[in-house]
């Protein structure tokens, strides 16, 4: 694929397969512009017509995601008001927090992060996704200030961006260098900063549920979504973290109940888990 | 009215600069709102600073500020998390409730409610209580219930259950007054009063359009929310709409709810009265035609709620009180059958009994009777006068099929009206509130919009499943008292035994009727 930047893509690779869960497949040549939506032709408008309308459908492809999502924001934000030590009973307890989610979608995390109050700046290498976000969010005003752009986090740190927060979820088992990955979150964080990080364990379990289930027994993510080898142990995750300058400070595995079809928190990482990591050098 | 509206939208604006960005398509919103009010000329607009949320905005409509959207109002108040939310009342009566000064010798109104412990919690929560409080409610701590065959009784006592009070009698203006003072004392809810909505518009949970540009969804977007249109003209825009507008909902019918129900050919009639002596029970016992309650009120006035067909309502509404005292006392006193009576209250009672019950053995034997079980069929103190006029109205049963939509949730009797039997209509009404404040809370704290169904539909299933068994409760019970048959005639007074032996089954009741 054509580069426009310097430095190589994290995100060609993930821009060729299924971006964070759980999409049908981008149309070929969905290649990072590097820049705002360009105008959209006929034959794309169609395409973004099946897939677009999907990302806000409750009861679509998405709503795995969406159920799994509320108990992310929950993390996120308990974690967040202990760090910054801001009032949890407050209604935007995020207020003057720059946040950027890397991978954002159709701005699943974005959108109840910007009503709490965050200033946030959602970034994802694929564009349709962007288009559909920024329409959501234009349609209540609590959200209609989120900045949406269709780079790379790289891009970023080339362009010398810092945020309070930075927040990259399920997206690490998708690049090809985690390492790098884990660098630039690094670096697009200001000191003591925090970063989210949250991904699939590499255990019995998680091929069992995650693969084996999730993709060909239930059908909730398309077959290939994912790759087994390249997800992470808490530990190399640990490791990642602690080499990008972040201290790993709290860590939380995601349990799904099919019974009351609920996610909840638990110390049981074996299959979903999110990581908190602390920017300790500037 | 409009200065203070007006006032409070310039400090929100302080409160919420940095949330707005400076769209062209924002602004244009903006001065079709302002326009359309006549605010402040077009050219100045282009040059603000980020704009102003529109003047007509909110985040919660309260339609109905009787007691249950009062209530509602309160909650939002009294918490942190959903302080913030921008909340509208609108209520059709000119008049602020307020209290009366306290006088023991002034005749209490009529429309009373028996409130509930869990109430009575929720009232304190909300800093309402104590003025509820400074009306001097009256306590109550037994209950009696009877057939009119004589043939059983039950009482029950707040000391089964080793409560100190089974509820409170309090006039439905001293709970509507304390609700309001709250709203008055927070001021963060804006009550707009006398007002009237002519209209709702709902939209219908839409999907994106992925043809629409970025502009076109802005504008649009605020047909995503709920529009409401007063009869003076004024136009609302808000998340969420509550129908707290009571049994005949326009919101109801508005948001296009389905509901089931029945008339029961039943009328209420209700007014206070002075009897013999003073007593802290309330007293029910039921008729062929109906339910004859009576509740303490305090001092020797009592409160009447006697539900019968409606033309024997019609007579005793317009019968002069002395010839009114007379049927009252025959109704709760003399016809029909003889006093019941217990042979196992005597046994308990009795040397022997106490000596079973008393022991170790004897208790686990006898299966913790309540100390009710040991007390006879207490005779009610006797109607001297009726002191108010003879108020009444029609009874019916009623529930909406679902409680919540998009952009809409209905609390109270606008979801559910049930028989007045037990005094428990505007308990439901106020566990709504507490349920449906809850709801919003959570949803705040997960950044959700807080009109969508998917978060109001946690509302719905915690009340529907309460309200539905009371409201089955109470109308298995009305329907039992339609019929005067002999042999059923003794399997409900055989019931009605049976409950009151049965010390764990009683304690249940008691349990669950408190909340």
């Amino acid at each position: 694929q054509a580069n426009k930047h310097p430095t190589p893509s994290l995100f060609s690779v993930a821009a060729a397969s299924p971006p964070p869960p759980p999409p049908p497949p981008p149309p070929p040549g969905a290649a990072p512009e590097g820049s705002h939506r360009s105008s959209v032709d006929v034959a794309e408008t169609a395409k973004f017509a099946a897939i677009a309308a999907t990302w806000w459908d409750y009861q679509g492809p998405f709503k795995p995601l969406h159920i799994m999502n509320q108990i992310r924001i929950s993390f996120i934000r308990s974690a967040i008001c202990r760090h910054f030590r801001k009032d949890a009973n407050s209604a935007r307890p995020l207020e003057g927090l720059q946040i950027v989610d890397v991978g954002c979608g159709g701005g699943l995390l974005c959108e109840p992060l910007a009503r709490m109050g965050g200033l946030i700046t959602g970034i994802d290498a694929v564009e349709k996704n962007l288009g559909v976000a920024s329409l959501h969010a234009a349609r209540d005003p609590a959200t209609a200030s989120i900045k949406y752009l269709c780079t790379t986090a790289e891009q970023m740190v080339h362009e010398q961006e810092k945020f309070d927060v930075v927040i990259a979820l399920e997206v690490i088992e998708h690049v090809a260098d985690p390492m790098e990955f884990c660098k630039s979150l690094a670096a697009l964080t200001k000191k003591n900063g925090i970063v989210f990080i949250s991904t699939l364990n590499r255990s019995i379990q998680s091929f069992g549920l995650a693969i084996v289930a999730a993709e060909y027994v239930l059908g909730w993510l398309p077959q290939g979504t994912h790759n087994w080898s390249k997800f992470v142990t808490p530990e190399e995750l640990a490791l990642l973290m602690g080499k990008a300058s972040l201290s790993v400070e709290e860590m939380a595995g995601m349990v799904y109940n099919p019974f009351s079809q609920k996610w909840s928190l638990s110390k049981d990482t074996s299959v979903n888990y999110i990581a908190l990591g602390v920017k300790i050098d500037t | 009215m409009m200065k203070r509206v007006v006032m409070r939208s310039l400090v929100r604006t302080q409160r919420r600069l940095f949330f707005y960005n400076s769209s062209s398509s924002f602004t244009q919103r903006l001065q079709f709102f302002q326009s359309a009010a006549g605010f402040c000329n077009q050219s100045e607009i282009e040059n603000q600073a980020p704009p102003p949320r529109p003047e007509e905005d909110y985040d919660v409509v309260i339609v109905g500020g009787g007691m249950v959207g009062a209530a509602v109002g309160c909650g939002l108040a009294s918490s942190a998390m959903t302080r913030g939310l921008r909340v509208a009342m609108i209520d059709s009566s000119p008049k602020q409730p307020t209290f009366r000064k306290h006088d023991p010798n002034a005749i209490p109104d009529q429309r009373v409610s028996a409130i509930t412990p869990a109430t009575v919690r929720f009232f304190q929560d909300v800093g309402a209580w104590e003025g509820v409080l400074s009306a001097r409610p009256t306590p109550f701590d037994s209950m009696q219930v009877w057939d009119y065959g004589g043939l059983g009784f039950t009482r029950y006592k707040a000391e089964d259950v080793g409560e100190p009070l089974l509820g409170y009698v309090v006039e439905n203006n001293v709970l509507l007054a304390a609700l309001h003072s709250c709203l008055q004392s927070v001021g963060s809810i804006e009550t707009m009063n006398p007002a009237q909505v002519k209209s709702v518009m709902f939209p219908s949970s839409s999907n994106l359009s992925p043809t629409q540009t970025k502009e076109a969804a802005e504008s649009n977007g605020k047909q995503d929310w709920a529009q409401i249109e007063l009869a003076d003209g004024r136009r609302l825009r808000t998340r969420l709409v509550v129908g707290a507008d009571g049994g005949k909902s326009a919101v109801r019918s508005m948001a296009g709810f389905q509901t089931r129900g029945w008339q029961y050919k039943q009328t209420a009639v209700i007014c206070t009265v002075k009897v013999e002596w003073e007593h802290t029970t309330a007293w029910q016992r039921f008729l062929p035609t109906g339910p004859f309650a009576l509740l303490p009120m305090g001092g020797t006035f009592s409160n009447i709620v006697w539900s019968t067909s409606p033309e024997i309502a019609q007579e005793l509404k317009l019968m002069p009180s002395v010839d009114f005292v007379v049927e009252a006392n025959r109704a709760l006193l003399e016809d029909y059958g003889s006093q019941p009576y217990s042979g196992l209250a005597e046994l308990l009672s009795s040397g022997l009994g106490k000596q079973l019950f008393g022991s170790e053995l004897g208790t686990q034997l006898l299966g913790a009777f309540t100390p009710s079980s040991a007390e006879q069929f207490q005779v009610p103190p006797r109607v001297m006068d009726c002191v108010t006029e003879r108020l009444s109205f029609p009874l019916s049963l009623l529930h909406a099929t679902k409680y919540v939509n998009h952009r809409v949730a209905l609390v109270g009797d606008a979801a559910h009206t049930v028989h007045p039997l037990a005094g428990q209509g505007v308990n439901l009404g106020f566990g709504d509130a507490l349920a449906l404040v809850n709801t919003l809370h959570r949803g705040v704290e997960g950044g959700f919009d807080i009109g969508e169904e998917r978060v109001l539909k946690e509302y719905e299933n915690e009340r529907k499943k309460t309200n539905m068994t009371m409201m089955a409760l109470l109308d298995g019970f009305q329907k039992l008292y339609a019929t005067d048959f002999g042999p059923l005639n003794i399997a409900r007074a055989a019931g009605f035994n049976t409950v009151n032996l049965l010390g764990p089954l009683k304690k249940q009741i008691i349990t669950y009727a408190m909340g």
